[in-house]
């Protein structure tokens, strides 16, 4: 099946090459950002029967922990989403209750903190986007829940038009997985402001506020992951997927089931109508 | 001619069933989401049971808290109360039943088995909701000294039993457990 | 809402006093049973039946959506998203709903294509057409205040650019901007109104589809031929044929829905809609979604002043006219054949126009610079000459082909001429 799809692919990306000739005509006028587009990955999520690799969401979740979470919200999912990625529920109650949250108010009218439960959502690190700008050198880092379908790469005419046959869905976490990569010391030419940081991936200029989040060995993996910035990227990306569309798995199994049926169904239909009509020609 | 045109109808005919069948099939599951989709969301499930701090009520205090939307009345009764409640004979009672979540569905209606169970027996923990249609009760009030519905005048005793009224129920019971001394999980 | 006699007798007694008191049966019966359709209509006449089920789809994936979703502009961006994440089976019956849009509009595309394939809009049919133009513009405003209601960011600039257009007009062009908007910008009292409006209008579109059937049953339908139905042989009952061709066309459509739902469901959405609403910050690109961007293009195409009309109110006046000039088809094809099968010539403007429309699209998904805007303006020059010259020059100047002289005719001329063996074995 796998295999089929590839070959699929290489036969529509040979004739993505025949429409460059197009292409090349209106590329003088594309968008100048982001200067390279993200390279295709291969995702377990990917295709009709795509599913989530629940370790792979794990390690992710772990390097958006202790890496991401310090700047970057995460504000639409909850800690008791976290079943999702195989942890137990006395697991999801033992990570939330290494957060605190704000509840209350109590008896006396005061706020208070308390330890997070599994139906509490993430925390933000920033109680609101002026001080998220001020701790950031005015920069507000995007919230995380659904950074994964937010962020898209245009991928121009043909090539979108293939798209639809190969069921290409997954440019969020290509983009997020470039971009986590593909920070440049070297700036070739490009103006780089006070600040910020070259990234020839970036999608709206040629440098961004976040210095290169990720080096090698920052996150220990207990499950014999590489601990490389290719690793990291790729799993955080994966996790970033996960939480922008964690019903994603329930979506292509349904799709299958309904499009067997589509098919038996329009047979079906489609016999009665000649047997109906037979007697018309 | 006859033949053939027969078994041409028989295969026709099935052709027509399995069609409309399929079809049938389909509404069905076409439908099933968008009942169901009608149930509590996740979110909603997620918030099914709480915990609640119990250090500070002292015998003869109440303490209301929401759970699944209705309130919940925690109550630490005083000995008199528990002596009421006792001392009421089970063929005395309109509802025999002890509409406790945590035991059995028949159990009768006993103070013991209104209360929190052995050692616990000063705490009452019941959905304030009157059974009758769904008004909540006034606490220490009514010929019984337990509660009172004021919209069509039903009378509970302080173990939370319907003694006059309209209503047919005792106050019901939810799941909860003491998760520690003084702390109360409902649901 | 049939033509001609009644063909319907009650069986029952019970049949019978209804009958006598509320024909409805009879109604149904005579439209929806008995009702006689060409024999030769093929599957782009199946679109309208596709429509209504997409119209139904609509509301009740609509009605559902609303049960949970809240338009305040403080949460109605997270109450779409806690119908993705949290309400059971939220995420089916949400991109049912935003695909069901597209789909709707393929199908509309199709239906309004067919039409000015086969002359669908000719003497007696003009009501009917001008009936399904008012179901266009309608659908348009629906879909594009329901686009608002998510509350990100292509809905936040795409109604601030689209209630924009109206400040294009003189004189009181600000006026009704801020009347639209109930304030200075596109905020909470716009995304409420948007909302009561995009609920009302589905039903109003439910109505005026109610007088489209009628006034096609009056006149009957159109077929292949452009030639009216002459005798009985050129007709088939609708159902059994009708209907079972239809519910088979609708099932292949599903297939394509589904397949957008369950594996591409963003393919047709745009990004910068997963981000939440901000006033302060617009998108590099604002982009309508795809059925609006050929009007989108024509728009943008006017850079000029014309005459005391400056450039802005010019662009709107284009596209709002690129839609008018619909009403007024029936008026400016001066042919008196009224199918493209005969007319060699409209065909092919026919399938120019066609595929200027897709160009008109994609341009309107670019950035309005360079080239581009060069090659809009040419193809919005195509799209109005297509109406206003081509139209009504070819119908005067244009030989057709010989026409069959019923349509019984021109169904047997076509099986004995190239028809597969099979085919006419069947028959």
């Amino acid at each position: 099946m796998r295999k089929g799809i590839f070959a699929m692919k290489s036969i529509l990306n040979g004739l993505a090459a025949l429409g460059l000739g197009l292409a090349a005509v209106t590329a003088a006028n594309a968008a100048e950002y982001p200067i390279k587009k993200p390279v295709e990955q291969d995702w377990s999520f990917a295709g009709p029967f795509g599913t989530y690799d629940k370790g792979q969401l794990q390690r992710g979740f772990k390097v958006y922990r202790e890496v991401c979470a310090a700047c970057h919200s995460m504000n639409l999912v909850a800690f008791r989403n976290l079943e999702d990625l195989g942890y137990s529920e006395a697991q999801v109650r033992a990570i939330a209750a290494e957060y605190e949250v704000e509840d209350g108010p109590d008896d006396s009218g005061d706020m208070f903190m308390r330890a997070a439960k599994p139906s509490d959502r993430f925390p933000a690190p920033f109680a609101n986007p002026q001080q998220a700008a001020a701790s950031n050198n005015g920069a507000v880092p995007p919230d995380f829940s659904l950074i994964a379908k937010a962020r898209a790469v245009e991928r121009g005419f043909p090539t979108f038009v293939f798209d639809i046959f190969t069921q290409y869905a997954e440019a969020g976490p290509d983009y997020i997985h470039a971009l986590l990569t593909g920070y440049e010391e070297d700036s070739h030419g490009h103006e780089v402001p006070e600040g910020t940081y070259y990234n020839p991936y970036f999608i709206s200029s040629a440098s961004l506020a976040m210095a290169p989040p990720l080096s090698e060995g920052m996150v220990t993996y207990d499950d014999g992951a590489p601990e490389t910035v290719d690793q990291y990227a790729r799993d955080v990306a994966a996790f970033l997927m996960w939480a922008a569309e964690p019903h994603l798995e329930a979506r292509k199994s349904t799709g299958f089931v309904v499009m067997v049926f589509l098919l038996l169904f329009g047979g079906l239909m489609y016999l009665t109508k000649r047997k109906i009509w037979a007697d018309v020609h | 001619m006859s033949a053939t045109d027969s078994t041409e109808h028989t295969r026709r005919d099935f052709l027509y069933v399995a069609t409309g069948v399929a079809g049938a099939v389909g509404a069905a599951g076409v439908a099933w989401p968008f009942i169901d989709q009608m149930q509590p969301d996740a979110s909603t499930r997620a918030l099914a049971s709480i915990q609640v701090d119990v250090s500070g009520v002292e015998p003869g205090m109440s303490l209301t808290v929401k759970w699944r939307g209705r309130p919940v009345f925690i109550r630490n009764r005083t000995e008199k109360e528990i002596e009421e409640a006792r001392a009421v004979a089970l063929e005395d009672l309109k509802d025999p039943v002890a509409r406790n979540a945590n035991i059995p569905a028949d159990a009768p209606a006993t103070d013991i088995d209104r209360s929190a169970g052995e050692g616990k027996e000063n705490w009452l923990v019941m959905v304030g909701v009157c059974t009758h249609l769904g008004c909540v009760p006034l606490g220490q009030a009514g010929d019984f000294g337990g509660w009172f519905c004021p919209c069509h005048g039903s009378h509970y005793d302080t173990a939370g039993r319907i003694r006059k009224g309209p209503a047919p129920e005792n106050l019901a019971v939810p799941t909860f457990e003491f998760v520690s001394d003084t702390v109360i999980q409902v649901g | 809402m049939s033509a001609g006699h009644s063909t319907y007798t009650p069986k029952s007694g019970l049949g019978r006093w209804m009958d006598a008191r509320l024909p409805l049966p009879r109604l149904v019966y005579d439209s929806f049973v008995a009702y006689p359709v060409p024999r030769n209509l093929n599957y782009a006449y199946t679109f309208g039946g596709i429509l209504t089920l997409m119209l139904v789809a609509q509301i009740v994936t609509g009605i559902v959506l609303a049960m949970h979703y809240a338009a305040n502009t403080e949460v109605a961006f997270n109450s779409v998203e806690k119908i993705m994440r949290d309400v059971n089976s939220g995420w089916l019956i949400r991109y049912l709903h935003s695909n069901g849009a597209s789909m709707f509009f393929i199908a509309v595309y199709v239906h309004i294509f067919r039409g000015l394939y086969y002359g669908s809009y000719k003497a007696p049919r003009e009501l009917l057409w001008i009936l399904g133009c008012i179901i266009y513009l309608l659908m348009m405003a629906t879909a594009f205040m329901g686009y608002v209601l998510p509350w990100g960011q292509m809905s936040f600039w795409g109604a601030t650019v689209i209630t924009g257009f109206f400040t294009a007009i003189p004189v009181v062009g600000d006026w009704i901007q801020q009347l639209l908007l109930g304030g200075f910008a596109v905020d909470n009292p716009t995304l409420n109104r948007f909302f009561s409006l995009h609920y009302l209008l589905p039903f109003m579109i439910a109505g005026v589809v109610v007088l489209h059937v009628w006034a096609l049953h009056v006149t009957g339908q159109t077929n292949p031929t452009g030639i009216e139905v002459k005798q009985k042989t050129d007709t088939v009952a609708f159902t059994p044929y009708a209907t079972v061709k239809d519910a088979f066309a609708m099932v292949v459509f599903l297939a394509l829905f589904a397949y957008f739902v369950f594996y591409i469901p963003n393919f047709l959405g745009h990004p910068d809609n997963y981000i939440e609403a901000d006033a302060l910050k617009t998108p590099a690109h604002i982009v309508p979604e795809w059925y609006f961007l050929p009007f989108y293009a024509i728009l943008r195409a006017i850079t000029f002043n014309i005459g005391p009309i400056d450039s802005k109110l010019g662009g709107v006046l284009a596209m709002f006219g690129a839609i008018a000039v619909l009403f007024v088809v029936p008026w400016l094809d001066t042919s008196k054949v009224r199918s493209a099968v005969y007319r060699p010539w409209y065909k092919l403007f026919f399938w120019l126009f066609v595929i200027n429309a897709i160009f008109l699209g994609w341009l309107g998904s670019r950035p309005a610079e360079g080239v581009y805007v060069a090659m809009a303006q040419g193809a919005t020059l195509y799209y109005f000459a297509f109406f206003i010259v081509i139209m009504p020059v070819l119908g005067l100047v244009e030989t057709p082909r010989r026409l069959p002289n019923s349509i019984t005719e021109a169904v047997l001329e076509k099986k004995s001429a190239g028809v597969p063996a099979t085919e006419q074995a069947k028959g």
